[in-house]
């Protein structure tokens, strides 16, 4: 399999905070990979990092064998046209209607008329299982459920190669985050794209991906198939997936 | 050496923010002159700043106009010089009060409401939306705000004036005994084209500021509401101490002979 996604050796700090500590990933084509760990570790500065959102101070970053590491303004736009994201709050731009925020990569990132990224935006909102009524509400009038149903149906507007989930299930009770799950897995497969989640929630995890990584302390403390994770024979990864208190992960109470 | 220490702190804090309000300046205008043009943002703008300032700049400057032209009538009256009444109405009004107090209004409402408006989306993660969504957010924010300011505040400050002067005019012919036409007559005689056009290139400098310091502290907001209310009170501030010190250079480039 070709590398959708790679990473080598990625470092990123804060001040004195490191928080990427050296991040060796590969994500295949078509595949969905999940780097689970808790909160503060790093998960979503990986996926910022990858973004352009932020820049690594050390190490590659690889899209379709193209270095993206440090490329910058107008000569990074085709590249982001690759990429759909699904925010943890939803950021729905609360100034626009439902639909427009789901069209809007199409209309603003590649010029598509309104009118027709409206009936892509319906089409897509259908997808999420919700109907064309609510293409005319505010953002501000949604559930949290719908919003993250808005927020994955604009993510998969532009039918991206690339697809980032942050947290899909946080603050969703468990049936919600169940729905949400489910449309994860049937959206991915009817766009085709490739997924990299970060999430702590394991039964969102355990669903939505083929690969789990573990980040603890800036660094992937295991990578391996879903379907190994209760055998990883890792240590951080037993104490992390069964919530215990006691074990080799410490919680830092400041940063 | 504590002090030293704290002084040195205090410096080298203040110069990275120079330094980082300089990069954002140089970055929105390099997106200025760059492609996409949002017209449509930038029509919303215009309304919001501009046109929905109008009630309350022209509030203040028909009160600032009546108010000097009462206060030159008094003060004037203690030389025997009530009749210059007009002439430095429409003298302060244009050249000094009418953009300064539009800018230092237009400072209050607009400022805030950027920085408010963009810190949030800033903490809510809608400017990294942005920026997924393969939109540059200074083009798509910062660069329809800027532009509007500029454009509108030499016509708010336009209206103003005229306001303000108009204000002097009322209580000039109506308390004070001076005849209508002669009042107009004087002013229009006193007026130089240069007083006009040296407040509304002020305007335009004043409206630059507004505009930049309500995107800049919005953008770089952090934190949760508490982040946002302090970005909002640092656009609001710090537009106005900039109002001031840009109206000193201002008058000093503009004025000097």
């Amino acid at each position: 399999m070709t590398a959708k996604i790679e990473l080598i050796g990625v470092k990123k700090r804060f001040g004195p905070k490191v928080v990427l500590d050296g991040i060796d990933l590969v994500i295949d084509k078509q595949s969905s990979t999940v780097i689970i760990g808790g909160s503060g570790t790093g998960k979503s500065v990986c996926i910022k990092c990858i973004l352009g959102i932020l820049t690594p101070d050390e190490g590659t970053i690889l899209i379709d064998g193209q270095d993206v590491t440090r490329l910058k303004g107008a000569r990074r736009d085709p590249l982001m046209k690759k990429f759909g994201m699904l925010f943890q709050g939803g950021a729905l731009f609360d100034s626009l209607p439902v639909w427009e925020n789901v069209a809007f990569g199409l209309i603003q990132g590649r010029g598509m008329e309104r009118r027709k990224a409206r009936d892509v935006a319906i089409q897509k909102l259908a997808k999420v299982g919700l109907t064309a009524d609510v293409a005319y509400l505010s953002p501000s009038e949604l559930s949290g459920g719908m919003q993250k149903r808005v927020g994955l149906a604009r993510a998969i507007a532009a039918d991206p190669e690339i697809i980032f989930f942050d947290e899909p299930t946080t603050g969703l009770d468990p049936i919600m985050a169940d729905i949400i799950n489910e449309l994860i897995v049937s959206t991915v497969k009817d766009v085709g794209a490739t997924t990299l989640s970060i999430t702590h929630d394991m039964a969102s995890a355990r669903k939505i991906s083929d690969r789990i990584a573990m980040l603890y302390k800036g660094k992937l403390v295991w990578q391996g198939p879903t379907s190994q994770i209760d055998n990883s024979g890792n240590e951080f990864v037993d104490q992390f997936i069964h919530g215990r208190a006691v074990g080799p992960i410490k919680m830092e109470v400041r940063g | 050496m504590n002090i030293f220490a704290g002084i040195g702190r205090a410096t080298l804090t203040l110069l990275a923010q120079i330094g980082r309000l300089t990069q954002f300046t140089g970055r929105t205008l390099a997106a200025i002159v760059s492609r996409p043009f949002y017209g449509r943002l930038l029509g919303q703008q215009i309304m919001r700043i501009g046109y929905f300032s109008l009630p309350v700049v022209g509030l203040t400057a028909l009160s600032t106009g009546a108010v000097l032209a009462l206060q030159i009538y008094l003060g004037g009256n203690r030389y025997g010089a009530e009749a210059i009444v007009p002439q430095i109405v429409v003298l302060g009004i244009t050249r000094e009060l009418g953009p300064v107090i539009a800018g230092l209004m237009v400072a209050g409402r607009v400022s805030a409401a950027i920085a408010a408006e963009i810190g949030t989306m800033r903490v809510t993660e809608q400017i990294d939306a942005l920026t997924t969504l393969a939109t540059n957010p200074l083009k798509y924010l910062v660069v329809p705000r800027l532009v509007a300011a500029v454009l509108t505040m030499p016509l708010l400050t336009a209206v103003g004036d005229s306001i303000g002067v108009f204000g002097g005019y009322l209580v000039s012919t109506y308390d004070l005994g001076f005849t209508g036409s002669i009042y107009l007559k004087n002013t229009v005689d006193f007026a130089k084209t240069e007083d006009i056009t040296s407040g509304l290139i002020k305007a335009a400098v004043f409206g630059f500021i507004v505009a930049l310091m309500g995107c800049y502290n919005g953008f770089n907001s952090k934190g949760g509401a508490q982040g946002v209310g302090a970005a909002t009170t640092n656009a609001v501030v710090s537009a106005s101490i900039l109002i001031l010190a840009a109206d000193f250079v201002l008058t000093a480039v503009l004025f000097h002979k």
